[in-house]
């Protein structure tokens, strides 16, 4: 019985490229930073500023936010003490380098942990990502700030930052 | 049994009552102990001073934030969108009904936006005028 050469190749053939199509999807993956699902989180870190998926910064970044609200980017936004223990859990537990692993790590890259940096958008992979983003854009009267991520990115809220 | 009708009545008209006195109007009465207390000559809230209040350019804050209006706009009816692009429901109570329901939230939101826009807190006479002021419209 002769071997079956040309059903195998294709067959083969057919797996590789579905391989390829699979890392790609994957790689289009690493721009979804899971939502805040915790309520309380939602609330008070969401009413200002959409509420940044905790899985965009490591947990050193969090836990040193969480002690400088007094001064938040130049904002007073301290909550009571309760609520701000609840906080820090959820956003520890959840930090690129603790929970968020899998989607944050890339964000994440080049950055030292210990230096809790505190500006996403000052993170080489976000600069690196929108560095083809020009200035008359960001000073548009629908985005002026770099924190307004769903201005461009319309699912920015369920989790979705494509391009 | 008439007896028990009289009570159940009297239990719904009580019922009622309390309703209509709601946390927001609870509110506005410890307000109003508080500006009393300030001012003896104090005589009520005014929805006309609020408005003013929520109009006016004070700029003794943060620079990108020198009136109330900066953030909710110029129509208390309307939404207005915070300087990264956060809709914010509209204040007038007849649009968003149950939007003062919470006396600790409204606190909260006093305490950083009149930082924000007044560089101080506001007083309880403030606090009770931009009240009467929404709950107007």
């Amino acid at each position: 019985m002769k071997f079956p050469t040309r059903p195998l190749a294709l067959g083969l053939l057919a797996l590789g490229f579905s391989a390829l199509i699979f890392s790609r999807a994957q790689a289009g993956g690493g721009h979804y930073y899971p939502p805040v699902a915790d309520p309380v989180v939602k609330e008070e870190c969401g009413s200002c500023h959409l509420a940044f998926p905790a899985s965009m910064l490591p947990a050193s970044s969090w836990k040193r936010m969480m002690g400088e609200l007094d001064n938040h980017f130049g904002d007073n936004a301290s909550v009571d003490p309760e609520v701000a223990r609840k906080i820090t859990a959820y956003l520890v537990a959840n930090a690129a380098d603790t929970g968020g692993q899998r989607y944050g790590a890339k964000l994440q890259r080049g950055v030292d942990p210990a230096s809790a940096p505190q500006r996403i958008t000052a993170l080489p992979k976000w600069v690196r990502e929108h560095r083809e983003v020009p200035d008359w854009e960001w000073r548009h009267k629908d985005v002026r700030s770099k924190a307004n991520c769903t201005a461009c990115h319309a699912d920015a809220e369920l989790g979705y930052y494509e391009d | 049994m008439k007896f028990r009708l009289a009570l159940s009545c009297f239990a719904l008209s009580f019922h009622s009552l309390l309703a209509s006195a709601g946390p927001l109007e609870a509110q506005l009465a410890t307000y109003a102990t508080a500006a009393k207390a300030a001012n003896p000559a104090f005589a009520g809230f005014s929805a006309a001073r609020g408005e003013k209040l929520h109009v006016t350019n004070f700029a003794l804050g943060k620079p990108d934030t020198p009136a109330c209006t900066s953030c909710h706009g110029n129509d208390p009816r309307a939404a207005g969108k915070t300087l990264t692009g956060k809709l914010i429901e509209p204040m007038a109570l007849s649009v968003s009904p149950g939007r003062y329901a919470d006396p600790a939230k409204v606190e909260k939101w006093f305490k950083r936006n009149c930082n924000e826009v007044l560089g101080r807190e506001c007083t309880p006479l403030e606090k009770g005028d931009w009240l009467a002021f929404v709950s107007s419209r």
